[in-house]
């Protein structure tokens, strides 16, 4: 407990000390919520393997090739969900105003939202992510050198910061549409189960758009291409199978944007 | 200056039902080109009807919403491109909308408070004790902000907007709804920290006995545009309100002529009359009155704010045009 | 009699207003269903990648897959999987207490309500995915008219059968102080064994019975559907509504027993 407060970090880290602090009030529903995640994530792993069992392969990919896409995705959205998706309380704070209190005080808004609804019960699903990825990178025939070793590494990040992105900026929908009700789910839970998925699964205008459009094939399919090794059937360049980082950035930039634009249309109503 | 505006303006766009499909889209000025000036240690008393603005004025000075149109300047800085430079150098307490953590103890909020607004402990710990004794928060600072009554919590509102020290405190609405004694304790305490003279406060309010006891400037605002800025006195002067005199007689009123002063009511079986001034002064007037009957008492009354603010709201002209201002405009 | 006719009275006009308070969520609404149809493409395309040779997953076709995926999707909110707590919630704060002075039976009340509200989403969540799927893919219209109208009995069957359900999940605030984790529960069996999350006919013949045997989960959407894409023929249409029509009583059954177990307890703390 240093004396004279010094840097923003610290500040911030006392406002999710505090929201910590105010949850343990609720600890049973912390144990309720930890054993969900768990059931929710094996409903998943039971999802995949039932569709993988019908014929041992999706859109051309073995299992052991899906399950290091699925690892991936499974990583990347949890740590998003984790660190940025309490974002998805910003319409109530819009709703009843009481985003003003976070206007008035000395940090970002968006670093205050994220920090004094921090849900410490979402760790759980990030952890069992992060297992189902290290299953997976040892069960797939990953060609491993240097530059797969870093991109092991970078990739579920790189999708958390593209996910974390991606709910920043569907939650700032609510600075103009605050009955936007469950429309950024599409995006957010609607890419996550979009990238468990090889690409080439999908068809149509509709794989266009989220593929490319939106950038869901850098989360998981692109990069656990470059980690295979493999061309990609949908003749994308191979050097952009390593451009996930790059795009996370871009989208995290645009995320940013949409946030600023939207804070500047606040409308501060309701009581 | 330490707050300055010119022609600040804030539109909203309302979507109206027009039919059972079609929406219009309305533009609603809720502030419609405010000029303002503040000098550093004034107490400024922004008032004005439900709607007129006066709430959207204090957001866009505070950075809380951006301004559709016009300059805004407070301690020198632009409000929304510097917001948390600002906000270390303003106190806000918004009367229904808490800055304080539900869930935590008040102590506990203060302490959050220190280190968002980086004060050093030592001024915070000298701050607290002022508040402390100020506003008697020693019997609830241990209790969590939701079990706290309405009084409370805005004695700690109060506490929590002043900890680090700013230069201009605003307040909107702060004694809306709190009993007798939390609004004598939000008024001495402001009226103690305006007699300091180092902090400037700007004052929203519905209460007329807040204006009367805190502010000697009003700034009167309907329709999102300043109606009147002055002192209490020449809000007075500008409304003609007038002084009266009541006396209490000997025996029955006999119905004299006053020039410069008419006859308000009798009351008491005649014992009593209310005179109210118009044109003579009331040295004239007693003189008169105590040459022609036998007096008993007499006392002078000063005119009511209430009946001023009263008569101004009346003698703006009805709202035009068709918008829903109440959805559109908070406060 | 008469209070039969009042009740029926009192439970058409509940769901009138079950009806209307849904439908000032217009736009929350809209969000919801532009959600279902993203979803709706992800598992269509998904599970159109698995056909083989000639065409066909699990015994479906690919038009029978389109509707079942997308008329699955329509179908979540007007079965309304994930409905609110209110009951809990009514539970928890006490106010449960009111209601049951109320003449109407506690579960009509919560069932006419519901029926009120699975038909404003019948008009709008529905018609959203069922749309979307009838132009981007191919789907399947029944061959017998009778098939609509068996169609529409399985649905308002699924209906009532899921309500009672999560009537019976509401319940247990009676004893636990926090729902969550049986929601939670609630939620991954559902969605997992109605056929939400894939077709049934994918797992194992011997699971499918047991889920048809052991849980109602089948009669909440497997049931509907396979009407609707007549697998199997009008006689086994038949055959899944009787299904659904069993477990109804089974439900409402288990719903009264819980229910007076429940009302003693109240009695018996003072409540």
């Amino acid at each position: 407990m240093a004396d004279e407060p010094g840097s923003t970090a610290g500040a911030y880290r006392r406002l999710v000390a505090a929201q910590v602090r105010s949850q343990t009030q609720y600890r049973t529903s912390f144990v309720m919520d930890l054993f969900g995640s768990t059931v929710l994530t094996l409903l998943d792993v039971v999802s995949v393997y039932v569709l993988f069992s019908v014929n041992g392969s999706l859109g051309g990919f073995g299992g052991r090739e899906v399950l290091l896409m699925v690892g991936i995705a499974s990583c990347a959205f949890p740590l998003a969900d984790l660190a940025v998706g309490n974002v998805e309380q910003l319409p109530s704070y819009v709703r009843s105003g009481r985003f003003d209190a976070v206007l008035v005080r000395p940090l970002s808004s968006l670093g205050q939202l994220l920090a004094m609804d921090f849900a410490p019960r979402r760790i759980g699903r990030a952890v069992q992510g992060l297992v189902i990825y290290g299953i997976a990178l040892a069960a797939a025939p990953v060609g491993w050198s240097a530059g797969t070793a870093l991109l092991a590494v970078l990739a579920p990040l790189a999708g958390a910061v593209f996910f974390g992105s991606l709910f920043v900026a569907t939650a700032s929908v609510a600075f103009w549409w605050i009955e936007s009700g469950e429309l950024a789910a599409a995006f957010t839970y609607g890419g996550k189960e979009f990238t468990s998925y090889p690409a080439t699964v999908f068809g149509g205008f509709f794989r266009r758009l989220f593929a490319y459009g939106l950038g869901f094939a850098f989360v998981a399919y692109l990069p656990a291409l470059a980690l295979l090794g493999r061309q990609d059937p949908l003749g994308v360049p191979g050097w952009l199978h390593w451009c996930s980082p790059i795009v996370a950035l871009i989208a995290a930039g645009l995320a940013a944007l949409f946030w600023r634009t939207g804070v500047r249309h606040y409308r501060s109503t309701g009581s | 200056m330490i707050i300055q505006t010119a022609g600040l303006r804030k539109d909203f766009i309302v979507r109206r039902k027009a039919g059972r499909l079609r929406r219009e889209r309305h533009v609603v000025s809720a502030v419609d080109g405010v000029d303002l000036a503040v000098a550093e240690g004034e107490l400024l008393g922004y008032i004005g009807p439900n709607g007129a603005g006066k709430s959207t004025t204090l957001k866009m000075l505070t950075g809380v919403l951006t301004p559709s149109g016009g300059e805004v300047s407070v301690c020198g800085l632009a409000p929304v491109p510097q917001r948390t430079t600002l906000a270390r150098r303003i106190g806000v307490v918004f009367g229904q909308r808490s800055q304080l953590w539900w869930d935590l103890p008040l102590a506990e909020s203060f302490s959050l408070l220190r280190h968002v607004f980086r004060v050093p402990a030592g001024d915070h710990a000298a701050r607290l004790r002022r508040c402390r004794s100020l506003l008697d928060l020693d019997e609830f600072l241990e209790t969590p902000v939701r079990q706290l009554s309405l009084g409370q919590r805005m004695r700690g509102e109060l506490t929590a907007a002043l900890l680090h020290g700013p230069k201009v405190l605003f307040l909107d609405e702060p004694t809306i709804g709190l009993d007798v004694l939390s609004k004598q304790a939000v008024r001495s305490f402001l009226a103690e920290l305006d007699a300091r003279g180092d902090t400037t406060i700007v004052l929203t309010t519905h209460d007329l006995a807040d204006i009367e006891k805190l502010c000697r400037r009003l700034v009167v605002i309907d329709h999102g545009r300043v109606v009147h800025d002055g002192t209490v006195s020449d809000l007075h002067a500008a409304y003609r309100s007038k002084r009266r005199i009541v006396a209490d007689l000997d025996a029955p009123w006999p119905g004299v002529a006053l020039p410069g002063a008419s006859v308000e009511r009798v009351e008491a079986d005649g014992l009593r009359v209310t005179l109210t001034l118009d044109g003579a002064t009331a040295g004239e007037v007693v003189a008169r009155l105590a040459g022609q009957v036998a007096l008993r008492d007499l006392s002078v009354l000063e005119p009511e704010i209430e009946d001023v603010v009263a008569k101004l709201y009346r003698a703006m002209p009805p709202r035009s045009g068709p918008a829903p201002r109440r959805s559109a405009r908070p406060g | 009699m008469a209070t039969g006719m009042a009740s029926a009275r009192a439970a058409a006009v509940l769901a009138r207003a079950g009806f209307h308070r849904f439908a000032t969520y217009r736009q929350a609404t809209l969000a919801g269903a532009f959600t279902n149809t993203v979803f709706g493409f992800v598992r269509c395309y998904v599970l159109l990648s698995l056909a083989d040779a000639g065409g066909r997953v699990a015994g479906y076709d690919r038009a029978q897959l389109a509707t079942f995926v997308f008329v699955g999707q329509g179908m979540i909110a007007v079965v309304n999987f994930w409905g609110p707590a209110d009951l809990a919630e009514r539970v928890r704060t006490g106010d449960v207490v009111a209601d049951l002075l109320r003449p109407l039976d506690l579960m009509v009340n919560h069932l006419a309500t519901d029926v009120g509200r699975a038909g404003f989403a019948l008009l709008t969540r529905f018609v959203v995915p069922v749309l979307a799927g009838l132009l981007a893919f191919d789907f399947y219209l029944p061959a017998h008219p009778a098939t609509y109208a068996l169609f529409a009995v399985s649905l308002l069957l699924a209906v009532l059968v899921c309500s009672v359900c999560r009537y019976i999940v509401n319940l247990a605030a009676f004893w636990l102080l926090d729902i969550r984790g049986v929601r939670q529960l609630w939620v991954v069996a559902s969605g997992g064994g109605s056929g939400l999350s894939f077709p049934l006919p994918l797992l194992p013949d011997w699971l499918v019975t047991g889920l048809w045997l052991c849980t109602p989960f089948p009669a909440l959407m497997q049931a509907p559907l396979d009407v609707l894409v007549e697998r199997g023929g009008t006689g086994h249409a038949v055959l899944l509504v009787a299904g659904q029509l069993a477990w109804l009583a089974v439900v409402v059954a288990l719903a009264r027993l819980v229910q007076r177990r429940a009302l003693r307890r109240l009695v018996i703390q003072g409540g």
